[in-house]
């Protein structure tokens, strides 16, 4: 298969909107610089939303519970980072939180067997009035959010070196996360079963694989990225917590899935295209455009999702046993 | 007897998430018992309260409406929130904006004006779902912050009083919903509501089709039922009855739009709407009982100190219980076959 | 009626264990009794048929006697010794093998993948190998004379290709027990034949192979003895050599039976249907329906033989306009249906009795008078202006469930506490009471009890003779020989015979269904 022409229009895509960023800074760098590199930190935490969606889905459980699962993780993350002044574990918090959560999405719709839909939006209410109910203002992060790793001289190249060498250390754990759960995916004996969990239980049931087992193991796996979705939030893009701080990020990644066709290389693709939605906000910004009505920019990443989903996922099919409770009897 | 089968579950769902939710105030230091008496003055003890409780209820029937309504229908709207605000604002706008009407044409054409609003921006997630396949749960969450940000520019910019506060004139009296001795009339249309509902699905071809449709649309669409033609129309009254719910707001309590006036309501339409089974009538006692803990919150603040975000865990607690009726049912050791099921068709195009 | 327990003096008692024995299973769901007090011996290198009619309890036992099911009472023994069956995990470390009534396939993934899933050839500990993988299938299909392409998808593979995956499946772990529930369902009779040679070679080797059927022919041809079971328990158990398919019959459903249903001549008259050069596309934009054409007499039943997915559920789809038409036309009485609505084809004239009543003959949740009715409720008497008539609707209801002998205590009851052969009698009751021109039955006698089958097959009959056209598809070659009056092979989207009944015959029908020719 020649990945190439496979993906030619990403690429195409992927070029023309570079030009128009170019172009319309008026070829400054910094100017350029900024929003590629927005692009990037705007598309982080929805390229780890959707991968915990897409390790779900593909088992077969709908996890709608992703914005939930993100607003606990940041803020537990923050709860335990600006506690013990240790950024390294309020992160573990956000993942193990997340994780926590996982396991108790999958205790509802794969142990008892409830609607999986209904149990996501638990998570999300569930999340919203915890979060809402314990969060105290005036805490902070001793040491601020978490810094820069330069990639030696790398780091030094003009526009791609910033954007792409000197990042955090969260947004560098994302990227490589693509491409190992990618692998993963589809190359290994545990990618194999997952799918056939997904795809068709009972056919992964009659030769010994137990779907319960693959199905928590999923979520919490899951959930403990969309945990570190959420610790990313909290801890490294804004560095510290604010209620409903996702707003609507958890979504945006069940889009980002469903166009990336629940493979995490697509996945990240599409984020990359929502991260820009949302970065060109800034460019809009510094050229002053609709600045007296800043509500028609603010909309923009949230029709970008509308019409992806409207356009694409009539075309994509998801994991086919999703959304069905799954029982031998 | 089957209605008080039927309604078990929920009352225990209830029962237990007071019971968790009693917990937690316990485990923050405080009084759970001051608790809930402090709630229950707020709300139930005086005409005041009942007011109160009243109002709170009336958004949150037409809210569960909503989301029952599309349930029925296998559809999740999600987009209670912003359908709610549309038809706030145009309900407010046309409530300011024309004059020169007496109250038994202006008064019902502001809550038409509104809930038409709604009802179109509920029927664009039906169209995407029907033509495209584009889920509803996402398209609707997305339409929720599109609507928000519409709105808020409407008001700001368009039909904005001249002041500093960012809000629509009031609007004329000749668009109240009057009170009757300090009571809410609009709780009266919102009870109106559910009942048209229920009359709706259960004794009208339509309400079969739509019914027929949320069981099973392969086999609906065998007998000859237009599956998109459902599914578009069902959203369009689902976004209606949100709207209304929003206008009625507007036109019997606030007396003008000002934005930010019920945030999360359209997560409330859920929670009630599976208290209910997604029954139209059990809407009217689930809404009166959330709307009690709402109306009772900030009493409780003020007597017992604690903050009245408690509520919404408990909502969520209420809706934990109730969304798993085998966490129920193996509590019980009882059988109860009619479960919800949404999630099914998530994969249906 | 005889219920012996067949460890009776029927099969000499021997002091070798047998390879797989299930001893006083019994097990209930709710209220339905599946399996009572049920016995069963394999023998090593034995084929031993599990004969009985839908709803028996033959595909109940053998699932749990593979782990998918718990029994509530008894016990399973291999080589003498109780063994716990918790899981299919459990059956497969004890050498048992399972192909299934319906597949369990994966259909995204390939031959090669579904083949070993679970047992995957790997490099280190979590690689795939699936170059080792394919190797390994190749052999392993040539072994058994069932080729196959390793790399090819499953959802593009015809049904039958898809039994030998399935088969392929369980024998990829060298299994001393095998466990076929219904393996012959979507083959033709060529298909069978080979399939029963490559089972003859298996016991040869010694492997105990267990085969649930409903085709007495298949039982008598290769079973070395039978078990039968009605209602949950075990009636009988024979060899070949002691009955025949009368007795065997007999011995399934409790009384004699008419096997074929007794039919006059037909009397056919002027075109109700035809169809011209049609084209149609499948789920995955193929063509499906390639230039069909075919016409269908008042009076007359033209039957449809062919292995599924050469285009008929398409053909059927497409003429009750539940399926786009890319090319040609449907005419009914002259009237040019194609491409119409479903409900506006039904009004015209047409019943459709759907393949899969679970799926699209019947909404479950509604009560059973609604289903008698889901085919009319929107007009008068049933509903008026848009109120629904409830009165109306129940007395219709009432008398159908007589006409028919519908079994159930209310017909305010959910459709889906039905019986399998009780709900077939309310879609067919539903339909056949419509007042249609055609009446378009598929598979319709799939799935349900003997007695049920019986009545469906005089409905239809007698549709014919009061002049109604009917269009009968079925992969049930018994039933189309049994009913049609002209038959018609499908094949790869096309007719490629069209002739009288008594002109052909179960081998010819056989070989023009697989390959198109003779």
């Amino acid at each position: 298969m020649n990945t190439l022409s496979r993906y030619r229009w990403w690429f195409v895509t992927a070029a023309f909107l570079v030009a128009f960023t170019l172009f319309t800074a008026e070829f400054q760098q910094a100017q350029t610089t900024a929003v590629l590199a927005a692009t990037l930190r705007q598309s982080t935490p929805l390229v780890l939303g959707a991968l915990c969606g897409i390790l779900c889905e593909r088992s077969g459980v709908i996890n709608i519970g992703i914005e939930g699962q993100m607003l606990m993780s940041a803020f537990a993350g923050f709860v335990v980072a600006s506690s013990t002044g240790d950024l390294l574990l309020g992160v573990t918090a956000g993942i193990a939180c997340g994780m926590l959560m996982g396991a108790f999405l999958a205790f509802l719709s794969v142990s008892l067997r409830g609607d999986q839909i209904i149990a996501g939006t638990v998570l999300n209410i569930a999340a919203i009035g915890l979060t809402s109910f314990f969060f105290q203002t005036g805490r902070s992060l001793p040491s601020g959010k978490t810094s820069r790793i330069k990639l030696g001289p790398l780091a030094d190249l003009p526009i791609l070196g910033r954007v792409f060498f000197s990042n955090r250390p969260l947004t560098y754990l994302t990227l490589l996360l693509v491409p190992v759960i990618w692998y993963a995916l589809f190359r290994t004996t545990w990618g194999l079963r997952t799918r056939a969990v997904g795809e068709h239980p009972s056919a992964a049931e009659t030769v010994g694989i137990s779907v319960v087992r693959v199905r928590y193991m999923n979520l919490i796996l899951g959930g403990g990225i969309a945990g570190l979705g959420g610790a990313y939030l909290s801890l490294e893009a804004v560095g510290s917590f604010e209620r409903m701080m996702t707003n609507g990020k958890g979504f945006v990644a069940l889009a980002v899935m469903i166009f990336g066709r629940w493979n995490p290389i697509g996945a990240w693709g599409a984020a990359l295209l929502f991260g820009y939605a949302n970065a060109v906000q800034t460019q809009f910004q510094f050229r002053g455009w609709l600045a007296d009505d800043p509500q028609f920019i603010g909309m923009m990443p949230f029709i970008v999702t509308i019409v992806v989903v409207a356009g694409f996922v009539g075309r994509a099919r998801p994991p086919a046993s999703i959304g069905q409770p799954y029982s031998r009897e | 007897m089957t209605f008080l089968r039927s309604a078990l579950v929920p009352m225990l769902a209830v029962v237990l998430a007071i019971a968790s939710g009693a917990i937690i105030i316990e485990l923050s230091g405080l009084n759970a018992l001051e608790a809930y008496k402090a709630l229950y003055d707020g709300a139930l003890a005086d005409r005041k309260g009942i007011g109160r409780t009243l109002e709170k209820a009336t958004p949150l029937v037409m809210g569960g409406l909503a989301v029952a309504f599309a349930f029925k229908a296998g559809l999740f709207n999600i987009g209670g929130q912003g359908q709610l605000v549309i038809g706030a604002l145009f309900a407010g706008a046309v409530g300011y904006g024309v004059t020169g009407l007496p109250w038994i044409i202006h008064m019902p054409l502001a809550l038409l004006v509104g809930g038409i609003g709604g009802a179109l921006w509920g029927m664009l997630a039906g169209v995407l779902k029907a033509t495209r396949g584009a889920h509803e749960v996402i398209t609707t969450i997305m339409l929720n912050f599109v609507a928000l940000n519409i709105t808020d520019w409407l008001t700001s910019k368009v039909w904005r009083e001249p002041g500093i506060i960012v809000r629509t004139p009031a609007i004329e009296s000749s668009a109240e919903i009057p009170r009757w001795s300090q009571l809410p009339t609009g709780f009266a249309l919102a009870v109106a509501a559910a009942f048209a509902c229920w009359y709706l699905l259960e004794r009208t071809t339509f309400g079969f089709e739509i019914r027929s449709v949320g069981l099973n649309p392969e086999a609906a669409r065998y007998a000859g039922i237009s599956v998109s033609r459902i599914v578009i129309l069902t959203m369009f009254i689902s976004g209606m009855l949100a709207a209304l719910g929003g206008a009625i707001e507007t036109q019997g309590i606030v007396g003008r739009y000002e934005p930010g006036f019920n945030a999360g309501l359209g997560f409330n339409g859920i929670t009630i709407a599976l208290l209910a089974r997604t029954h139209p009538l059990g809407v009217i006692p689930a809404a009166l009982l959330i709307g009690a803990m709402e109306a009772g919150g900030s009493m409780m603040q003020f007597k017992a100190d604690v903050d009245p975000e408690i509520t919404e865990i408990i909502e969520a607690l209420m809706l934990l219980f109730v969304a798993t009726p085998i966490l129920v049912r193996w509590v019980l050791r009882r059988r109860d076959t009619s479960e919800i099921s949404v999630g099914a068709h998530w994969g249906d195009a | 009626m005889d219920d012996t327990n067949p460890q009776t003096p029927d099969q000499p008692s021997t002091s070798i264990p047998a390879a797989l024995e299930a001893v006083g299973i019994g097990k209930r769901f709710d209220t339905v009794i599946a399996n009572q007090d049920v016995n069963l011996r394999i023998e090593k290198g034995q084929i031993h048929a599990l004969l009985g009619e839908n709803g028996a309890g033959k595909s109940t036992l053998v699932n749990i006697l593979f782990g998918l099911y718990h029994a509530d009472e008894g016990e399973i023994r291999i080589n003498g010794t109780p063994v716990r069956m918790d899981s299919p995990r459990d059956a497969i470390q004890h050498r048992i093998g399972m192909v299934h009534q319906h597949f369990q396939l994966v259909p995204v993934l390939t031959v090669a993948e579904n083949i070993v899933l679970g047992h995957e050839p790997t490099r280190g500990r979590w690689l795939l190998d699936l170059d080792r993988a394919a190797a390994e299938v190749t052999e392993l299909a040539e072994r058994f004379g069932l080729a196959i392409d390793p790399r090819a998808k499953v959802e593009d593979l015809p049904v039958g290709i898809q039994q030998r995956v399935e088969i392929l499946r369980a024998l990829y772990r060298k299994a001393d027990v095998l466990i076929l529930d219904e393996p012959t369902a979507v083959l033709t009779p060529q298909e069978t034949d080979h399939l029963l040679t490559v089972l003859r070679g298996l016991a040869a080797e010694g492997v105990a192979i267990v085969f649930i059927t409903h085709k007495l022919r298949e039982v008598l041809a290769v079973a070395d003895r039978v078990t039968v079971m009605r209602g949950g328990r075990v009636v009988g158990s024979t060899t070949p050599a002691e009955t025949d398919e009368a007795g065997l019959a007999e011995m399934m459903v409790g009384r004699s039976v008419v096997l074929r249903v007794a039919k006059t001549e037909a009397r056919p008259e002027a075109n109700v249907l035809e169809v011209r050069d049609l084209h149609v596309r499948d789920d995955r934009d193929r063509p499906a329906v390639d230039g069909l054409s075919l016409e269908i007499r008042a009076g007359e039943i033209f039957g449809i033989a062919g292995v599924d997915g050469n285009g008929q559920r398409e053909l059927v789809e497409a003429m009750t306009g539940l399926r786009i038409i890319e090319d040609g036309t449907v005419l009914l009485d002259g009237t040019d249906i194609t491409g119409r609505s479903p409900r506006q084809i039904s009004e015209l004239g047409v019943a459709h009795i759907p393949e899969d009543r679970e799926k699209h003959g019947l909404i479950g949740q509604h009560s059973i008078a609604d289903n008698l009715v889901l085919n009319r409720y929107f007009r008068t008497p049933y509903a008026k202006r848009g109120i629904r008539q409830h009165a109306a609707i129940n007395d219709d209801a009432e008398r159908l469930v007589a006409d028919y002998d519908i079994r159930t205590e209310s017909i305010r009851a959910p459709a889906r506490t039905l019986s399998g052969g009780n709900k077939q009698k309310v879609i067919t009751a539903r339909e056949l009471s419509h007042g249609a021109r055609l009446l378009v039955a598929s598979q319709p006698t799939r799935g349900i009890d003997v007695g049920s089958i019986e009545f469906v097959h005089q409905q239809i009959v007698g549709q014919r003779d009061s002049g109604i056209a009917v269009l009968l598809v079925s992969a049930e070659l018994d039933e189309i020989l049994s009913l049609a009056d002209r038959i018609g092979v499908i094949f790869k989207g096309r007719l490629v015979t069209v002739a009288d009944a008594a002109d052909l015959d179960r081998a010819t029908i056989g070989r023009l269904m697989t390959a198109g020719s003779t």
